[in-house]
C-alpha cells in the first residue's frame, strides 16, 4: 500500500468519493483551482471539473446554508471551512438548521453534509487559527464530530462522514497533517514515511464513526484522547514507564462509550487529554461518562490533561499545549493511590 | 467648533393615538409600470427597484402590461385560497384564545403572496417559506386537519409534537420546513437551486423572508451566493411594515426600496404591489420564466401590511395607530380580488357570501375533527417521538435515555 501523508490520503478520500458518487461535490474559500490553503483539494478540480470543486465567498454561513439546501435536495455536499476558528460565524445554521432539520420535519428533510475544517494548535497560529472547539459541536444534537489522528484513520473517517445522513463535523488537527507530532516541539519534526498508519489503500474503505481505537493496551491505567493529543499521550506514556492503555476515540459523537467503559473498568484509572481549554470541554463530559459508569472500579481521581483556560496565546505556544511532561505528571498522579 | 455630530434614530410616522399617515408613500397607478422582456440584463431593469408593479386599478380591472390575463376558475381559485387562509386563521387564533394552543400567527392582509406564488410555481418546486405564508399550502389543497393537529401538537401532529405550532413541514406540497429563527433558510433556497442546476434538473427554489430579517446576514449571504453561481431561485422580500413592534425603518426603509438592495448583487429587482394579486402572479411568473432560462436570480419585493399582530403572544395597539390597517393604501388582497372577479361579471355578493358560508363550515369541520382527537395538554403523540429523528439511527445516549424514561 502506498504511504500517505494526513493531507494525501484527505485528498484521496475526496478524490474517491468524486469518482465514485456523481451526488458529491465539494467547496469553500480557496478549495477550487487552488487546491486549498492546506492543499487537501489540490488536483480535483483539474481531475473531476469546476462544477465539483470550487471556490466560495468568504461567507462562512453561506458555505453552510448553501450545502444544508444542496444535501435537502438530495445532494452529499463536502463543504470546508478554512480554519475551524472561522466556523462561528456558521454556527446558526450548523446548530439551529443543520442537526435539526431531521426532527423538526419528522424527517421529510435532512442535511448529508460533511463540514471539514483545519484546526487545533501547534503551528504558532495565535488566537485565530490553533483553537480546538469540538466541545461546542459535541454539545449540540443531532451533529457528528469527527476527529482523526492519522492518514489510514482520516480518510475512512472521512468517507464514512460522507456517506452519513447526518450532519458531520470533521476536525482535522493541521498539527499532524504532515507528520505525528508527539509534543517535543523541539525535536526534529518526522513525517509520515514510517509510519504503519501511513499505509492507506488507494480505494474505498471506511473506517465506521463511533468505533475507538487502541492505540496501545495496557494494565494500570486508561488514557483518552484525540487528534494530535494521540500522538502526544503515546510518547508520554513511553517516558513515564507507566503500563497504560491508550484509546484514540477518533470520533466524539457519536462516542464509543462500551470501549471507553470497558478499559476504565479493567484498570481502575482514566487520564484524558486534548489541547481544548478545560473548562467545559469535553473531557468535563469524558469525565461524568467515567465517573456514572466506573466509579466502583476507580482507584483514584480521573485526572484531565488540557490547554488552559485563556485564549490561544501565540508566544506562549509551548506553555499552553498541553504537552508530553503534562501528561507525564497526569500519568503519576493518577498512579497515587 | 461645531455642535459636534449628532446621532440619528429613525421613529415611524404615527404612534398610538395619532391618525394613520402613509402620505410619504408613493403609490403608482396601476399599470404604470413597463413590463421589461425576461432576459433583460439586471442593469437595465434599476428602476423596477424604485417603482411599483400594480395591475388591479380602483375599479377592479386589470391594467397595463403585468396583467397576467388569469381565466376566471384560475382566479376563483385564489380567492377561494386567500378566503380560506383568512378563515382558518380567525379560526386558529379564537383557538388559542381557549387555551387550545400555545402559540398562532396570522397572515391577514398578506395572503395574496402565497397563493398566487403557490399557483404559478410547479410542483417540482420548493418553498423556503416564513411563517405567514400559510396561503401557499392552502392554494395545493394541504389538508385542513393536518394543519390543525398540527398546531394543537395532538396524537395525530403530521409532525409528532416536535415542532410549534404553525412550523409546518409539507415536502409533497413543495414547502421546506419551518423554523423560529428569522431569516436561517434563505440560504437553503439557493443551494436547493444550485442543486438543481448542478444536476441538470429543471426545479426551482421559491424563498421568502420579512423585511426586518433582511438585516440578518442570512439574506445578503444568500443573494452573493444567488448573484455569483446564476441559481436559479427567486428571492422574496415581503415587506409588511412591521417587524414585532419595530416600523420597516428600523430596518432601512426610510433609506431605499428592499427592492433595491438587488442592485449591488448585479440582480433584477422587482417591488410589487402584494395585495395584488395580480400583481404578485405576474411578476412571480417573470421571475420564473427568467429562472428557467437559466437566467438566474430575482430578488422581489412585496409591499405590503401585516394587518394583525405579530403572534398571539403581540398587542400591535401598543405601538402603532389601532386603525392604521384600515388606512392601508393598498387596499385588503381578498377584497380587492373579489372586487375583480365581480368587475369581470365572474362574481357576485351572493355567491361570495354562500361561498363563505361553505369555507367556515369546512374550517370549523377541520377544527373540530383535531379537538376530538385532543388539543394542546389533552392529546399528544406517544413520548418516544421524543427521541425519534434525532440521527437516522439512535445513538446509545438516545437508547439509554428513552430507557431511562420508560418509553
Amino acid at each position: 500500500m502506498p504511504s500517505m501523508s494526513m493531507i494525501q490520503a484527505l485528498n484521496s478520500a475526496l478524490d474517491v468519493m468524486l469518482a465514485r458518487d456523481p451526488d458529491v461535490l465539494m467547496f469553500g474559500e480557496d478549495v477550487g483551482y487552488f487546491g486549498g490553503v492546506f492543499r487537501v483539494t489540490e488536483g480535483l478540480q483539474k481531475k473531476h471539473g469546476l462544477k465539483r470543486c470550487f471556490d466560495t465567498p468568504i461567507s462562512e454561513g453561506g458555505i453552510i446554508a448553501t450545502a444544508i439546501g444542496m444535501g435537502a435536495y438530495g445532494l452529499r455536499p463536502v463543504a470546508e471551512i478554512q480554519f475551524a476558528d472561522y466556523i462561528l460565524p456558521a454556527f446558526d445554521q450548523l446548530v439551529s438548521e443543520a442537526a435539526r432539520l431531521r426532527y423538526r420535519s419528522n424527517g421529510e428533510f435532512w442535511a448529508p453534509i460533511t463540514v471539514r475544517a483545519p484546526y487545533g494548535g501547534g503551528i504558532f497560529g495565535g488566537q485565530t487559527h490553533s483553537q480546538s472547539p469540538e466541545a461546542l459541536f459535541a454539545h449540540v444534537t443531532g451533529l457528528c464530530t469527527v476527529i482523526p489522528s492519522n492518514p489510514y484513520d482520516a480518510k475512512g473517517l472521512l468517507i464514512a462522514s460522507i456517506e452519513s445522513n447526518d450532519p458531520v463535523i470533521f476536525l482535522e488537527p493541521k498539527r499532524i497533517y504532515n507528520g505525528p507530532f508527539d509534543g517535543h516541539h523541539e525535536r526534529q519534526m518526522k513525517t509520515w514515511a514510517d509510519h504503519a498508519k501511513a499505509d492507506v489503500p488507494e480505494g474505498h474503505y471506511t473506517v465506521p464513526l463511533g468505533k475507538a481505537a487502541t492505540v496501545r493496551e495496557g494494565r494500570d491505567v486508561t488514557v483518552l484522547a484525540y487528534g494530535t493529543m494521540v500522538h502526544v499521550a503515546e510518547s508520554a506514556i513511553e517516558e513515564s514507564g507507566i503500563d497504560a492503555e491508550l484509546i484514540d476515540l477518533r470520533s466524539i459523537v457519536p462516542l464509543d462509550i462500551d470501549a471507553i467503559v470497558s478499559s476504565v473498568t479493567r484498570t481502575g484509572r482514566c487520564v484524558i487529554v486534548h489541547e481544548a481549554s478545560r473548562f467545559a470541554g469535553f473531557g468535563g463530559e469524558l469525565s461524568a461518562l467515567v465517573q456514572e459508569r466506573c466509579f466502583f472500579h476507580l482507584k483514584s481521581p480521573v485526572q484531565r490533561v488540557a490547554g488552559w483556560d485563556t485564549p490561544y496565546p501565540h508566544a506562549f505556544e509551548w506553555d499552553y499545549f498541553p504537552g508530553p511532561g503534562r501528561v507525564v505528571s497526569a500519568l503519576k498522579r493518577v498512579m497515587e493511590d | 467648533m461645531t455642535d459636534g455630530l449628532t446621532l440619528y434614530i429613525p421613529e415611524p410616522p404615527t404612534r398610538p393615538g395619532d391618525t394613520p399617515d402613509f402620505s410619504h408613500l408613493e403609490i403608482p397607478a396601476a399599470g404604470a409600470m413597463p413590463r421589461p422582456p425576461t432576459d433583460a440584463p439586471a442593469e437595465t431593469l434599476r428602476d423596477m427597484a424604485y417603482g411599483l408593479v400594480r395591475v388591479l386599478d380602483d375599479a377592479g380591472q386589470a391594467v397595463g402590461p403585468w396583467a397576467p390575463g388569469l381565466s376566471p376558475e384560475q382566479l376563483r381559485q385564489g380567492l377561494s385560497a386567500m378566503m380560506l387562509t383568512r378563515l382558518f386563521e380567525d379560526r386558529m387564533f379564537r383557538s388559542h384564545r381557549q387555551g387550545k394552543t400555545s402559540f398562532f400567527m396570522k397572515s391577514t392582509g398578506e395572503e395574496a403572496i402565497g397563493a398566487a406564488q403557490s399557483m404559478v410555481l410547479d410542483r417540482r418546486d420548493m418553498c423556503f417559506p416564513t411563517y405567514r405564508v400559510l396561503s401557499w399550502l392552502m392554494a395545493r389543497d394541504y389538508p385542513l386537519i393536518d394543519l390543525v393537529n398540527q398546531i394543537f401538537s395532538n396524537a395525530r401532529d403530521p409532525l409528532k409534537g416536535r415542532q410549534l405550532p404553525i412550523l409546518y413541514s409539507a415536502r409533497d406540497y413543495g414547502f421546506y420546513s419551518l423554523s423560529g429563527n428569522l431569516g436561517s433558510r434563505f440560504g437553503h433556497a439557493v443551494g436547493w437551486a444550485m442543486a438543481s442546476a448542478y444536476k441538470n434538473d429543471d426545479s426551482l427554489a421559491l424563498a421568502y423572508i420579512g423585511e426586518g430579517s433582511t438585516a440578518e446576514g442570512d439574506f445578503h449571504e444568500a443573494l452573493t451566493f444567488a448573484s455569483v453561481y446564476h441559481a436559479p431561485v427567486i428571492l422574496c422580500i415581503t415587506n409588511n411594515q412591521w417587524a414585532i413592534s419595530s416600523y420597516a425603518g428600523i430596518a432601512g426603509a426610510d433609506e431605499t426600496t428592499f427592492a433595491a438592495k438587488a442592485a449591488g448583487y448585479g440582480l433584477p429587482g422587482l417591488r410589487v404591489d402584494g395585495n395584488d394579486f395580480l400583481a404578485v402572479w405576474a411578476a412571480t411568473q417573470w421571475a420564473v420564466a427568467r429562472a428557467r432560462a437559466n437566467l438566474g436570480a430575482t430578488l422581489i419585493e412585496f409591499f405590503t401590511y401585516r394587518a394583525a399582530g405579530h403572534s398571539t403572544s403581540d398587542d400591535p395597539g401598543r405601538y402603532r395607530p389601532a386603525d392604521e390597517a384600515a388606512g392601508w393604501p393598498l387596499g385588503d388582497p381578498v377584497a380587492r380580488l373579489k372586487q375583480h372577479l365581480i368587475a369581470i361579471g365572474e362574481w357576485d355578493e351572493a355567491r361570495h357570501t354562500q361561498f363563505e358560508s361553505e369555507l367556515v363550515e369546512r374550517v370549523r369541520a377541520a377544527a373540530k375533527e383535531g379537538e376530538a382527537v385532543g388539543t394542546l395538554g389533552k392529546s399528544k403523540p406517544p413520548v418516544s417521538e421524543m427521541f425519534e429523528g434525532v440521527f437516522e439511527k439512535p445513538d446509545w445516549r438516545v437508547r439509554e435515555q428513552r430507557e431511562e424514561l420508560g418509553v
